[in-house]
């Protein structure tokens, strides 16, 4: 593989992915307003309910807007992978996954990319909501923005690849959209998105094993130390391996000896 | 060196054998046409050669590079239009060029220029910048395959192209394709339309997965009489 070649090919991917998301306006407005939603709203109400103590990487007590704005960050990088991972079988159903994969490059330099595109196109939407939730109070040190931006890439690669795993196990639309609602709200809900790991254990000893295990727990709490300057080994070292073990099953899932496509009944043969 | 080599290819899906002992080569500036009723193997074959996955028996070399071992020279060396449109109908003809320019190692440049030559080949070159939706199926297809000559390969593989096309558009492909042939572009053209096959083609009809014939389309009988032999060889009433 040449990598000039390789990395034309990386731009040009990333280049398209620019360009689709940027025509695809309501699903941009529905990315930025959907946790702003939940900030205004939902979080607004649960202020009351739910009393916080003082947890790392908190070094006061803190409103719950504070505490779930990592969270709902989570979740665009959740919902935006998801929903590129539905755009992988909506193109290889329309066919032009195809093109994709029929370049003179390694399938998995050609997924990874993809999934590189995906999370890099949904960064600056990431920090706009970011600089919205200011207006909430919620205003992490000035440098944590940056400091947080691995972390989002690194979350948001892993997310990717769990929907391109997802996608590749998935051999219709429809069934896709099934999938996305069993997915989604699962790994959202059971989580420590919107609350403390602490406070699901009063509650549920179960639900908080199954929110110390979900890896969207990690990358929530990989955002949330990140923005406060902090380092949260545990939360890296889980997100670095779902992310090698999401990439390998779904680089597996396009193999053409293997996976999807070998499986699949040609239409029309 | 022979532009496409299939030995003994054979595929199957769960009971279902789709390909069996398909042989077939196409030399570099041949129109090779490869026919068949709907449901004969032609996608299947199709998707084999393109490495969307791999045969379960057999092997395809493209200008000798086996597309299962050595797929990246095989696949750089190969132009694809596939029976599923597989433009992206929000983006620009342009920007759907210059994709694909990128994904074979093209410059922005590069791609862009080519681009412009080949869209001006096929009359199109006045359309760069209009969305891909706001195209007619026949324009679209013209697209497909202005797109699939970008990198300039050496072997160009149409799948059923010419599908749900008028006349005239049909015939505007089919005379293009032919004149890139006899600059030394290898073809292996899918259809199941008789109308498109000439005398001095190749022709090999697919049926039910096994090659039936393979020779000179005017071999087999002349054009006023293919539709006969076709239905012969493919059990069709006659």
């Amino acid at each position: 593989m040449k990598m000039r070649y390789a990395s034309r090919a990386l731009i040009g991917i990333m280049h398209r992915e620019m360009l689709r998301l940027v025509g695809q306006r309501g699903r941009l407005a529905a990315a930025v307003v959907r946790p702003l939603v939940w900030l205004g709203i939902f979080a607004v109400g649960f202020r009351s309910v739910l009393g916080l103590s003082i947890i790392p990487p908190y070094q006061t007590y803190i409103l719950y807007e504070v505490y779930i704005v990592p969270g709902l960050v989570g979740m665009m990088l959740l919902f935006h992978g998801m929903q590129s991972s539905l755009s992988m079988v909506y193109d290889r159903e329309m066919g032009s996954m195809r093109v994709l994969l029929t370049a003179p490059l390694p399938r998995w330099w050609l997924l990874g990319a993809r999934l590189l595109a995906n999370t890099v196109t949904v960064l600056p939407i990431v920090y706009l909501f970011l600089v919205l939730a200011r207006f909430w109070d919620v205003r992490p040190p000035a440098l944590g923005y940056l400091a947080a931006m691995p972390a989002l890439g690194l979350a948001g690669l892993m997310l990717a690849a769990f929907g391109l795993a997802l996608s590749s196990m998935i051999r219709q639309l429809e069934n896709f959209a099934g999938v996305m609602n069993f997915v989604i709200f699962p790994l959202f809900f059971a989580s420590t998105a919107l609350y403390p790991l602490w406070r699901l254990e009063e509650v549920s000893p179960i639900l908080a094993a199954i929110a110390g295990l979900n890896p969207f727990s990690h990358a929530v709490e990989l955002i949330r130390f990140a923005l406060y300057l902090r380092f949260e080994p545990v939360a890296l070292a889980v997100c670095i391996l779902a992310l090698a073990v999401f990439f390998a099953l779904g680089v597996w899932g396009y193999d053409p000896g293997r996976g999807f496509w070998a499986r699949r009944i040609a239409k029309g043969a | 060196m022979t532009a496409l080599a299939i030995d003994n290819l054979s595929h199957g899906f769960g009971g279902r054998r789709a390909l069996s002992e398909v042989n077939l080569s196409v030399e570099p500036g041949s129109f090779a046409v490869l026919l068949g009723p709907n449901g004969a193997g032609k996608t299947t074959l199709i998707s084999l050669v393109t490495g969307l996955y791999n045969a379960q028996h057999g092997d395809i070399r493209i200008f000798g590079h086996s597309i299962r071992r050595d797929p990246l020279p095989a696949l750089a060396r190969l132009g694809v239009v596939f029976q599923m449109p597989t433009l992206d109908l929000d983006l620009t003809v342009g920007q759907n060029l210059t994709y694909h320019g990128a994904l074979h190692g093209l410059s922005r440049r590069e791609a862009r220029e080519r681009a412009r030559d080949e869209l001006e080949r096929f009359g199109i070159g006045d359309r760069q910048g209009d969305k891909v939706r706001s195209l007619s199926g026949g324009l679209r297809r013209r697209v497909e395959i202005a797109r699939a000559l970008l990198h300039r390969p050496r072997l160009l593989i149409v799948d059923e192209a010419t599908a749900g096309l008028d006349l005239a558009a049909r015939q505007l492909l089919l005379t293009h394709v032919r004149d890139l042939c006899r600059n030394g572009l290898g073809v292996l053209w899918a259809t199941h339309m008789l109308g498109e096959v000439e005398p001095s083609d190749q022709l090999v009809v697919l049926h039910q997965g096994r090659v039936h014939w393979d020779g000179r389309a005017g071999d087999l009988a002349p054009s006023a009489a293919l539709e006969a032999a076709f239905l012969r060889i493919t059990g069709g009433p006659s």
